[in-house]
């Protein structure tokens, strides 16, 4: 039998109790850089005594992608995800059930011209009571444009619009509910935690109140019908609904959960880094200009190339993946590149340090769009570490919505509006305290409209 | 040309399908079917279409 190595362990554990456990809530990012300095493609750190095997490089990535579920388990890798999905909710299913589920019919191709429609709509009405001039934190408005967008296309239109921003706030305590101490206990006695069960909670007083006032009155024609008035429907053999009001919220957490904060954070990063490269901002305009003054319409053009643009947004990705550490969990002994990956321990690859590796994206710190034209192609050409997407078999099943409601959103903005840094350049930044990662405050940005002249 | 898919990647959202219908055909719930294999050259801008907007990179044209 071959006899397999042992991962390395990386430096700095704060406790022989705790591990990395703290540095992991602090400082994420710096720990698995140095995961990889040290250890190379294979390494470890320790999350308070469970083994966690980090991968970076091209062939470590690829066996981590292209691993079947038997052997690497995604439901027991996220424990910080139930308390918020809630019971009998995607990670909480088996395997064969998440298959299912995934083969989500909003995310066909067919339906996408009707989603850059719905976005570009969604859009033009959170920038309609703007004025000509004025400041918006970037964070808030990402995030409550993307409640807005994803429950819109991913459960009905007639369902978006009973929401308001309390669903956003909400939405967005959820999220930060996801502190990494959730590996030890996911209902430890903390603040975010706390927050977190509450706001869980208010949706599901505002879904139970949308399904009260559906309940109380006409029921709606076959083809008004949205998601929710299906899921209402459905009874059981004795009559009785079949979907109190907590498993709808759940599912509808779930549903919107993988494309919120991440398209929010990649949208805000793109039109930071935007404004932080003027000559690459005007470039993108003028490509927006060029094709939108022949008369293109959003819903097909978003569907189509847009190169400029596009770049950017994959800088965006590369540079500030909105997940920075995948994982699963090993369900039996591995061996993975000649190294024992022991039954239970946690195996994770790394979108934060894999995007950088300098060997296949020179100068990798730099912002640089012009990286994905040909023939450099720097995100086909190393599918095993352009990875913001992840890859392979689990590779986001929502990336091409994602792009596509990012040209949306940057087709409406970027010609109708300028916008300003509203502070220093390198003041904006990540909050990487909670396994979501969020805009860190404060991150503002000016706006004006472009055809008003000067104040 | 020949059309290779690797169904390890495939995930079913059908873009192929509406960029070379005569070629892919992707069930609601499933993953691609290549019904033309070796299509004609007239195919051809349809299928670099089709391997552009595949969103998980699934398929390749190769020409032998």
């Amino acid at each position: 039998m071959k006899v397999l190595a042992e991962p390395q362990l990386v430096s700095g554990r704060d406790s022989a109790a705790d591990g990395h456990l703290g540095e992991l809530r602090r400082d994420p990012i710096a720990l698995m850089r140095r995961v990889r300095a040290e250890c190379g493609d294979v390494g470890r750190f320790d999350l308070a005594g469970r083994p966690v095997v980090l991968l970076s490089g091209a062939q470590a990535n690829e066996y981590f992608f292209r691993a079947p579920d038997e052997d690497l388990d995604q439901a027991q890798a996220y424990p910080f995800m139930k308390p918020i999905f809630g019971e009998g909710v995607v990670f909480d299913a088996s395997p064969e059930r998440r298959r299912e589920a995934l083969h989500n019919q909003a995310l066909r191709g067919d339906m996408m011209r009707g989603h850059a429609a719905t976005i570009a709509d969604e859009v033009g009405g959170m920038v309609a009571g703007w004025g000509d001039h004025g400041e918006i934190d970037l964070l808030d408005w990402f995030a409550e444009l993307t409640i807005y967008t994803s429950s819109a296309c991913l459960i009905g239109r007639k369902f978006r619009d009973q929401l308001d921003r309390r669903f956003a706030e909400l939405y967005h305590d959820l999220e930060r509910g996801t502190d990494a101490l959730a590996f030890v206990d996911p209902y430890a006695p903390i603040e975010s935690f706390r927050r977190r069960d509450e706001a869980r909670a208010g949706l599901v007083a505002l879904v139970g109140e949308i399904m009260a006032g559906r309940a109380a009155g006409p029921p709606p024609r076959r083809e008004d019908r949205d998601l929710l008035d299906v899921l209402i429907s459905v009874r059981d053999p004795d009559g009785t609904p079949t979907f109190g009001a907590d498993e709808v919220t759940g599912m509808f957490i779930s549903m919107m959960f993988a494309g919120h904060h991440t398209s929010s954070g990649t949208a805000a990063w793109t039109l930071i880094e935007l404004l932080r490269h003027p000559g690459q901002m005007a470039a993108v305009v003028a490509e927006l200009d060029e094709l939108y003054g022949g008369g293109a319409e959003i819903s097909l053009q978003a569907l189509r190339a847009i190169p400029r643009l596009e770049g950017a947004v994959k800088e965006a990705l590369r540079l500030h993946p909105p997940l920075i550490l995948l994982l699963r969990m090993a369900t039996r002994e591995l061996d993975v590149q000649g190294y024992r990956v022991p039954a239970g321990a946690l195996l994770g690859a790394t979108p934060a340090i894999s995007n950088r590796i300098p060997e296949d994206f020179p100068d990798p710190d730099a912002f640089d769009p012009a990286r994905y034209a040909e023939p450099r192609q720097e995100d086909l050409i190393n599918r095993w570490t352009w990875i913001p997407f992840g890859a392979g078999r689990h590779r986001c099943v929502g990336a091409n919505f994602a792009m596509i409601q990012l040209k949306a959103i940057f087709s409406v903005l970027l010609r109708e509006w300028t916008f300003e840094l509203a502070q220093p350049p390198d003041t904006y930044r990540n909050d990487h305290s909670k396994m979501v990662v969020q805009l860190a405050r404060p991150c503002l940005v000016r706006y004006r409209r472009r055809d008003a002249g000067p104040s | 040309m020949r059309i290779e898919v690797d169904l390890d990647l495939c995930q079913g959202h059908a873009m192929c399908e509406l960029e070379a219908p005569d070629v892919f055909s992707v069930p609601r719930k499933g993953k691609v079917t290549v019904t033309d294999p070796a299509p004609p050259e007239s195919e051809r801008a349809a299928v670099q279409a089709a391997v552009a907007y595949c969103p998980t990179q699934a398929i390749r044209l190769v020409d032998d």
